[in-house]
């Protein structure tokens, strides 16, 4: 569509940039905060660039900062985060990808139905299932633990990678399953040989949703972790809201940037397929 | 294929194949929903116990002003959050289909909150808005010495703060799905409009969104489910406060099943989110899968 | 038992639809079988059976002397070559092709024997290395037949393999397959709804309409005796003019006009159970004459090597088939004329030939 008139075009820009500016605030904000020491702090304000940066923040962030009881910044959590979004991410994947597979390709009867019930598990509150989990968790004696994370993020992760790979592979040709049969392929075979290789964008698309969520996750983590196994979206809310004697806020923005960080290079990097996990997500095919 | 005839491996491999997932996963979503809901039927304190007590959890709930503060925020938060949403990322999608050149960087701005955590949201927003050093402090430093921004430690206003953060983080989700479908519209649609002698805004309003329906229930029914969920944003902008002036269902059920001792009534808060939730999507869910068939 | 037997297929769908309500069709080794029809007849539910990818609710299927009916695809030594080709896109086409004899557990000598065997039959040695995304839709034809082919079955199956063409491409791939059935007089099974293909293709051809076998019998046959209205209106193209005809006493008038009929249709026609006829007649049939039944030429549609004329008479209004260029315009007064052998006659309530 073309625009002529050229005032238009003037307030759109603006707008536009308005509301870009706003949307980049924060992390400019947290960026500049960062990078002040306690100095700066008090004589600047909110936009002010430091006039002397230091990673001191940064460096008391990751190391020797108090979350709660322990003062060791947030590097041990970073790690189990690290531990707990990796196995869950990749073992969520897989089985949405199986799962995917038969619903689309091998259907059987009562699968749709199945499929339907399992579909709501995407959007119930997951408060419904704390209290019972905690106890399940309890029994198999991974309460508190890494494992029992990645065990519940994986089971809360099925639905929504289920229907990722479903939706994907309806669009494969069933034709092409059909040759394979003929050929003699069985089940594993069309599976490995076949769809999995044609399967890469959807792979990336839920590996980065996944991997996105579990990450930012904080409720989860807030319940069934303890000092030993909290992640970091848990370690950084207790590093923002521990009252010590004088609030470091520059600390507080260079932990909430390394907590963010790592979903925020695979969104810059990756932003494409972040976006199709996200359309693919809500608008159901 | 389905019907087609099949050696016997080939009959039960597919089920065998996703049945324990399934099985693993409704089990955890209605399985502990279930035992959740007897939960909520018990007097279970700091743990849980099984002795059966009928609706006093809920009637305790009815009666708990905390509880009430709780549901008129959700209401209040609900509202304005996907109603600012809805509004702001439809209003950039519709900005952002104008052929602009920048399109592609500035749609990577709007949309990067989607990518970080409700707890760094929070933790950022909660230093912007913090009273003394934060956007008060840079108003007077610009010279606005009568400026005051103590919205966060405002029992009334604090909630206000909690919407603005999270239409931060939402409005570029909003904004990706109506521009993909603004983007699938028939051009040619247009281009008849405009030689009909439609203006602009008049084609916007007239052809363009009335087709975007679907899209837009769609969102708002991802965009309502957010709503109700939100724990994170507040845990890390308010945790709740001050007092429990900006508590939502999910703080409650948190600090009431984990840090108060009182696990059978906020299994109570848990179910009744769960019927506010099921009241919005079970019936979406119900037709958008008799449409597909 | 022929190569291929199929005993009283039924189908019919859970919602009560029924598909396929009947079908009889045996065929000898070597042979070429074409299934045509319009769509919706159940042609392409049928070839589904023959090749195991869905199960008829009744009947039996034999191949040869097994009965392969419960059988699936894989253990009825048959191969496919598919509407949209099939291909595997993250395969290489010397890979595609192999692919059958690599499930198999063949050894990769002799499916490299097969490959280079299949690749200079259909002279696509030269694409081995491709995927298929880089292939046009012709050599994407000819790999699919390829990879048909390197399983040496002893059941061919087309479905619809040229409707993906173009015109001119379509009549190249359709000589192409005719050269490789003689070459490999492999017994084969082949679904399209183009009569063209049906008649140039076929040793013998089934037309099918809604889930029924309408006439099963070589081109020639279906062609010059077709068993009812529909197979005569649905081979031959521009198609057969049909006149409602009315037996009046010993004679067969159309709009009043008398037909000439020779004695084995006068025989028919008197002692036929019915007076409500159509008369039918072949465009080929028809020819412009001094004398004749008189019309008005409405339209000239030139194509080459021959033209059509329709003609609007007094029975209604005919389509002629001549060769060459016509010397006449629209408009013009012209006689046409047949030989009464050569007209086909249908009772009009039934559809069915009458006579011989």
């Amino acid at each position: 569509m073309t625009i002529r008139l050229s005032v238009h075009r003037v307030i759109l820009w603006t707008l536009l940039l308005v509301f870009a500016l706003w949307f980049l605030a924060p992390l400019y904000v947290m960026l500049v905060t960062s990078l002040k020491d306690a100095e700066q702090l008090r004589a600047g304000n909110l936009l002010s660039l430091p006039t002397d940066p230091t990673l001191y923040a940064w460096l008391k962030a990751w190391g020797s900062a108090c979350t709660g009881v322990q003062c060791e910044g947030l590097q041990p959590f970073f790690w189990n985060s690290v531990q707990m979004v990796v196995p869950a991410v990749l073992i969520s994947t897989f089985i949405g990808a199986l799962n995917g597979y038969v619903l689309s390709k091998w259907r059987f009867r009562g699968s749709e139905l199945l499929f339907a019930f399992m579909l709501f598990g995407v959007f119930m509150p997951m408060q419904v299932v704390l209290l019972p989990m905690s106890q399940v968790l309890g029994w198999l004696g991974l309460a508190s633990s890494i494992w029992g994370l990645i065990l519940v993020h994986v089971l809360a992760g099925i639905p929504t990678t289920t229907l990722f790979f479903r939706n994907y592979y309806v669009g494969l040709p069933d034709e092409l399953i059909k040759a394979a049969q003929l050929d003699g392929a069985t089940f594993w075979q069309i599976f490995w040989l076949i769809v999995v290789p044609l399967s890469t964008p959807i792979i990336v698309v839920t590996l980065i949703w996944q991997f996105t969520n579990i990450w930012n996750d904080f409720l989860y983590g807030v319940v069934f972790s303890d000092s030993g196994s909290m992640p970091i979206t848990v370690g950084l809310n207790n590093l923002a809201n521990t009252s010590g004697v004088v609030k470091e806020y520059n600390v507080e923005m260079a932990a909430a940037l390394i907590a963010a960080l790592p979903t925020l290079i695979i969104y810059i990097v990756a932003g494409k397929f972040f976006l199709r996990g996200l359309t693919a997500g809500a608008v159901k095919g | 294929m389905f019907g087609s005839p099949k050696s016997k491996a080939t009959v039960w491999l597919p089920k065998l194949v996703v049945a324990p997932s399934f099985l693993l996963s409704l089990l955890f979503i209605y399985g502990l929903m279930v035992w959740n809901g007897y939960l909520s039927f018990t007097d279970s304190r700091i743990l849980p116990s099984y002795n059966f007590i009928g609706l006093d959890n809920y009637q305790a709930l009815w009666v708990n002003e905390r509880f009430h503060v709780a549901m008129r925020n959700l209401l209040v938060f609900g509202v304005l959050f996907i109603g600012g949403s809805m509004a702001l990322g439809v209003l950039l999608a519709i900005m952002l289909d104008q052929k602009i050149r920048a399109e592609g960087v500035l749609r990577t701005i709007y949309l990067y909150p989607m990518a970080i955590s409700f707890i760094v949201t929070g933790t950022a927003w909660k230093w912007m808005l913090n009273p003394g050093m934060g956007l008060e402090h840079l108003m007077h430093q610009w010279g606005f010495e009568n400026f005051s921004f103590g919205w966060l430690v405002d029992p009334r206003m604090a909630i206000y703060c909690v919407v603005i953060a999270g239409i931060w983080q939402c409005a570029g989700f909003v904004m990706a799905l109506f521009l993909a479908a603004l983007r699938g519209i028939d051009d040619s649609i247009i281009k008849a409009a405009q030689v009909d002698g439609a203006s602009l805004p008049r084609i916007y309003w007239s052809i363009i969104l009335p087709s975007l329906g679907p899209v837009f229930f769609s969102t708002l029914i991802v965009v309502s489910h957010l709503a109700i969920k939100s724990f994170d944003l507040v845990m890390a902008l308010t945790a709740g406060g001050p007092g429990f002036a900006t508590d939502l269902p999910a703080t409650f059920m948190y600090a009431h099943a984990f840090t108060r001792g009182q696990i059978g009534l906020g299994a109570a808060s848990a179910m009744v989110m769960l019927a506010v939730v099921a009241a919005i999507v079970v019936p979406y869910l119900y037709s958008e899968l008799r449409s597909k068939r | 038992m022929g190569a291929l037997s199929i005993k009283q297929i039924h189908k019919s769908f859970t919602s009560g639809t029924q598909v396929l309500k009947g079908i009889d069709l045996e065929i000898e080794a070597g042979e070429f079988l074409i299934l045509v029809g319009p769509s919706g007849c159940g042609k392409s539910t049928l070839l589904n059976m023959i090749a195991g990818l869905d199960a008829p609710t009744s009947g039996r299927i034999f191949i040869g002397e097994r009965d392969v009916t419960d059988l699936p695809s894989k253990d009825r030594d048959i191969a496919m070559v598919f509407q949209s080709y099939a291909l595997y896109p993250n395969m290489t086409v010397a890979r595609n092709i192999a692919f059958g004899l690599e499930i198999r557990k063949i050894p990769k000598a002799e499916r490299e024997a097969a490959v280079q065997r299949v690749a200079q039959m259909l002279q696509i040695g030269h694409l081995l290395d491709r995927k298929p995304g880089q292939l046009s839709g012709g050599q994407r034809q000819r790999v699919a037949m390829g990879r048909a082919l390197a399983r040496d079955p002893v059941l061919f199956l087309f479905d619809e393999p040229l409707s993906n063409l173009d015109a001119k491409l379509r009549v190249e791939m359709r000589a192409e397959i005719k050269l490789l059935h003689q070459r490999t007089r492999t017994t084969t099974v082949y679904v399209t709804h183009d009569q063209v293909e049906a008649m140039t293709l076929g040793d013998r051809i089934a037309v099918m309409k809604d889930g029924c076998v309408q006439q099963f019998g070589t081109p020639a046959q279906i062609y010059r005796r077709p068993a009812n209205r529909f197979v005569a209106a649905f081979i031959g193209s521009p198609a057969m003019n049909m006149v409602d005809a009315t037996r009046v006493g010993d004679n067969l008038t159309a709009h009043g006009v008398a037909l000439d009929l020779d004695a084995q249709q006068a025989y028919a026609v008197r002692h036929h159970a019915h007076s409500e006829l159509v008369f039918g007649l072949r465009p080929e049939n028809l020819g412009f004459a001094a004398t004749g039944l008189p019309g008005v030429l409405t339209m000239i549609e030139p194509t080459g090597p021959e033209s059509y004329a329709t003609v609007d008479t007094a029975i209604g209004s005919l389509t002629a088939r001549v060769p060459g260029l016509l010397n006449a315009q629209v408009g013009e007064r012209v006689c046409v004329r047949w030989e009464a052998a050569d007209a086909h006659l249908f009772d009009r309530q039934s559809g069915q030939r009458l006579g011989h």
